[in-house]
């Protein structure tokens, strides 16, 4: 436990990714199993504990601590596990040996209501301060450390020769504690053997299409279709040994997210593996990226919001069909097999994305410019640009060279004017890397700028120097570690802000949200009086969305 | 600022009283750490918040006139007098003696014994753990105990520095390709942590932000062992792996930058608090104070015997909640201008003049 302790005290404040996994791999390889097994569960989430509540932990602490002392403490520390870690009176009568992470896992889980209380304080009294914190978040189930489920695999591969898609591969037929998987990770064993029907198999994806590729490359070589702006999954169903079907579907990374989408999961009654677009489909229209992302990231979904937005999946490819794995054939053979098995499925939410024809790169631009003269459906709005994917080409795991290319829809563009910088982290702790921008709007004393947005990439080493040269020189107010810059109609910085789409946040209904807002340009060369106008912006939102916004 | 008569009709009302200037003793007609010039100040040790430059006079050890020196000029003070560990000195109609405070170099503790032969003893800052560069604290029996309560919260308890100091080794060997940077208030702070880093056995030299090198150079010519010292001067890349030392301040500031991509340390007490640790933008928080812990506070109240605590700067209200449950006569002073300069100062700092903020800092 203490071991595990010091590498979440270490992970929670080091802001770099290299030096995450290097943190991460530096305890799996010197931890032994099942601790090193359960520590990556409970890095990617895979832990939970019924009893232990912050209820309950505050009547725990509440025994052993002044009630006033312990209020002053909390409203200075702010976090209730850390605080009750903090104060925690050390233990009377001499050292306790500490637990070690297996026992609390173990213990925990098998407990009832009446024993957790008892166990967690016995734990505490043996624990020291980060250790004690440690547990209340292993118990509590919100490390926050930030490490995605992904790194953590990252991190496991980094062992030795794995990619994490090789850990991705076998990882949903395994469970905590993972037995085998450290030794294969490290070369010293074989694959860990699972019977997973329905395991994931690691996405194939594609390179941005570069100016010179359009030189070099013959379209006939190339399947075009749609891309779709829904986020990409695998949906894939199998019977197991025991005869009984299963059913996942997952995200691009390999996260399981079946949980959020029963609507759809359970009506996947078929022996095979789909590559596709998860999209909200209302009466046969896929809907903007905005309506799906109100369903995602959840852990479970009410049936209103089901009835609502309806998932469905557009179907790009099939990975899997009867038991064979059709990934090494090509995807000429395995578009074939697709059409030929949804045409048999005839699923109400699963369809086939159509393919666009593809004579030239002339028409395939055209095509590109404006989906909706080239798509026969009504939702060429959910388009968001072309794929094209080589006729010959085999279904690798990764981005492999040459293969695949996507050729999205160029950005929308904004002139914004800067108005807040604030530091940035890690690397960037120096510098006013993240920017709020505004753009005008009229207000009752005039033209006024009011923030649409913040971004804080796109922008090169150089540029970075600057903008951070310019909020310096230009600072017009504090509020700690942001700094309001000058922002008057003759005299500010203006940006030109690209990004992929814009909607309305669903939980507040002022303000807009930007889709992967990023820094274009530095436009030194325009005063912000001519940036742009609110009006240019809602001229971009759905259109049901733009009567809330006025 | 608490009326100077609310501290009449208690035992150390009638040693001590408040004015605008801090703690006045009128039957000795002085001062204690005066935030404002006055006539003649007692000063407990050489921290920005406790010693001022402009008093009159000034009565510290020989380290703090020293320190003051380096800090403020020779001109500091109109007058100054030494003041010898232990020395009993006749002032107006009390006896005063300094006492070691085990806070940095040259810290002391004032007791105060009037011809009734009632002490009070005003701590300044301390602590209880052991520090290799400076003399340890000296209990002292006494009627009215007039404590620092910088770190008066129970979830303040400092860890062994020798445990923090392995964290920092445990990262140079974990990161050896990169800078470590550790954020340490220059007086203090910064040569402890090199004496501990040489405690445990770390030989190779140490570089130092010029804000640093002065008080550096004054604890080695007072024979405290820091080993190989260099000023980082315009050396950059060329440290990857080294550890160094500079104001807390510099952390992030352009400064930094030269390093590259260096492992950011901070050595203080705050930083046992996560959000605090971030906020001074610790990567790898050290929890070393030179003050006492809330244990440390605790035993020492209890050990002096004193029946009336008086608690100064910091989480007052804990500190004077648990006296009074131990039955202890206890008030919060509220003095103002003790103990917020290091947490106050800008982090981003803004060139030579947050060198010179950063590096007098309090300890913090």
């Amino acid at each position: 436990m203490q071991r595990f302790a010091a590498l979440l005290d270490r992970l929670s404040f080091e802001p770099r990714r290299s030096a995450k996994l290097a943190l991460m791999a530096d305890y799996f390889r010197s931890e032994s199993d099942p601790a090193r097994g359960l520590a990556l569960a409970a890095l990617t989430g895979g832990l939970s504990f019924r009893h232990a509540k912050p209820a309950m932990l505050r009547a725990l602490v509440a025994e052993r601590v002044d009630p006033h002392l312990f209020e002053l403490s909390y409203d200075f520390v702010g976090d209730l596990s850390e605080t009750i870690a903090l104060i925690w009176p050390a233990a009377e009568g001499g050292e306790i040996a500490p637990p070690e992470l297996p026992e609390v896992v173990q213990r925990l889980q098998q407990a009832g209501r009446g024993e957790a209380p008892g166990m967690i304080a016995g734990w505490l009294d043996a624990l020291d301060e980060t250790g004690r914190w440690a547990l209340l978040k292993l118990v509590t189930g919100g490390l926050r450390v930030g490490v995605s489920a992904r790194l953590a695999k990252t991190a496991v591969a980094a062992l030795g020769p794995l990619q994490a898609d090789d850990i991705e591969q076998v990882w949903h037929g395994m469970s905590p504690p993972y037995d085998g998987l450290f030794a294969w990770a490290l070369g010293e064993g074989e694959p860990p053997q699972t019977d997973d029907p329905v395991p994931f198999r690691p996405a194939m994806l594609a390179h941005p299409l570069e100016p010179r590729d359009i030189e070099a490359l013959d379209t006939a070589d190339f399947a075009a279709e749609w891309k779709w702006d829904g986020i990409r999954v695998q949906a894939a169903a199998s019977k197991g040994q025991d005869g009984r079907l299963r059913r996942r579907l997952y995200s691009r990374t390999g996260d399981d997210i079946s949980a959020a989408f029963p609507d759809l999961v359970e009506t996947l009654d078929f022996d095979a593996a789909l590559d596709g677009e998860l999209l909200v489909v209302i009466d046969g229209i896929a809907q903007s990226f905005n309506a799906l992302q109100q369903r995602l990231n959840r852990k479970t979904v009410s049936a209103k919001l089901m009835r609502e937005l309806p998932a469905a999946i557009r179907a790009y490819d099939l990975l899997a069909l009867g038991g064979e794995d059709l990934r090494e054939r090509p995807f000429r053979e395995r578009r074939a097999l697709l059409e030929r098995f949804l045409g048999q499925l005839d699923h109400p939410r699963i369809d086939l994305s159509p393919l666009v024809p593809s004579p030239d790169w002339e028409a395939l631009a055209k095509a590109r410019e404006a989906p909706a003269d080239h798509h026969e459906g009504e939702d060429a709005a959910a388009i968001e640009g072309l794929m094209l994917k080589r006729w010959d080409a085999a279904y690798v795991p990764g981005r492999p060279k040459g293969q695949w290319y996507k050729w999205k829809r160029d950005p929308f563009r904004v002139d914004a004017v800067l108005m807040y910088a604030q530091r940035g982290h890690g690397k960037r702790s120096s510098y006013y890397s993240d920017y709020t921008f505004g753009v005008w709007r009229e207000g009752e004393e005039g033209a006024e700028l009011v923030p649409v947005g913040k971004a804080y990439f796109g922008f090169t080493d150089e540029e970075l120097l600057e903008i951070d040269r310019f909020v310096r020189q230009n600072t017009i107010n504090r509020f700690g570690p942001v700094r309001e810059v000058r922002h008057e109609p003759q005299a500010g910085l203006v940006i030109e802000v690209a990004f992929e789409g814009l909607n309305r946040p669903p939980r507040h209904k002022s303000g807009l949200a930007m889709r992967f807002p990023r820094v274009a340009r530095l436009r030194w060369d325009k005063p912000p009086a001519e940036a742009d106008r609110i009006e240019t912006l809602l001229a971009l939102l759905p259109q049901d969305e733009v009567s809330a916004a006025t | 600022m608490r009326e100077a008569s609310s501290s009449a009709g208690t035992a150390g009302g009638d040693v001590l009283t408040l004015t605008a200037e801090g703690l006045y003793c009128p039957a000795g007609g002085f001062h204690i750490d005066p935030v404002r010039p006055v006539e003649r100040a007692l000063v407990t040790h050489g921290h920005a918040d406790h010693a001022r430059p402009g008093n009159g006079a000034v009565l510290a050890s020989r380290e703090t006139l020293d320190i003051m020196a380096i800090r403020y000029g020779e001109d500091f003070a109109g007058r100054r007098q030494q003041a010898r560990p232990g020395e009993v000195l006749r002032i107006g109609e009390v006896r005063v003696s300094f006492h070691p405070a085990g806070h940095v170099l040259g810290s002391m503790q004032v007791r105060i014994e009037t011809a009734q032969g009632m002490r009070t003893v005003v701590s300044g800052d301390y602590k209880r753990q052991a520090d290799p560069t400076c003399a340890p604290f000296e209990l002292l029996a006494c009627e009215v105990f007039v404590t620092e309560a910088t770190f008066g919260l129970p979830v303040f308890r400092h860890p062994p520095a020798a445990e923090e100091i392995g964290k920092l080794l445990k990262s140079l060997s974990l990161f050896p390709e990169r800078t470590h940077l550790v954020g340490a208030y220059s007086l203090g702070k910064a040569q402890r942590v090199i004496a501990e880093l040489r405690a445990a056995g770390y030989g190779r030299t140490i570089y130092l932000h010029g804000a640093l090198e002065r008080l550096c150079a004054y604890y080695q010519a007072q024979g405290i062992d820091l080993g190989s010292l260099e000023p980082v001067g315009r050396q950059a890349k060329e440290l990857a792996g080294e550890i160094v030392l500079c104001p807390p301040g510099q952390l992030a500031d352009r400064w930094a930058r030269r390093f590259g991509d260096p492992v950011t340390a901070v050595a203080s007490g705050w930083v046992r608090v996560r959000a605090r640790a971030r906020q001074r933008g610790a990567e790898l928080p050290l929890v070393i104070s030179d003050h006492a812990d809330w244990d440390g506070l605790r035993e020492t109240v209890a050990q002096t015997g004193a029946g009336e605590i008086w608690v100064t700067h910091g989480a007052e209200d804990a500190l004077v909640h648990w006296c009074r449950q131990q039955g202890l006569a206890a008030r919060p002073l509220n003095l103002l201008g003790y103990g917020d300069e290091g947490d106050a100062a800008e982090p981003a700092g803004k060139g030579k003049a947050a060198e010179t903020a950063a590096g007098i800092g309090s300890e913090t």
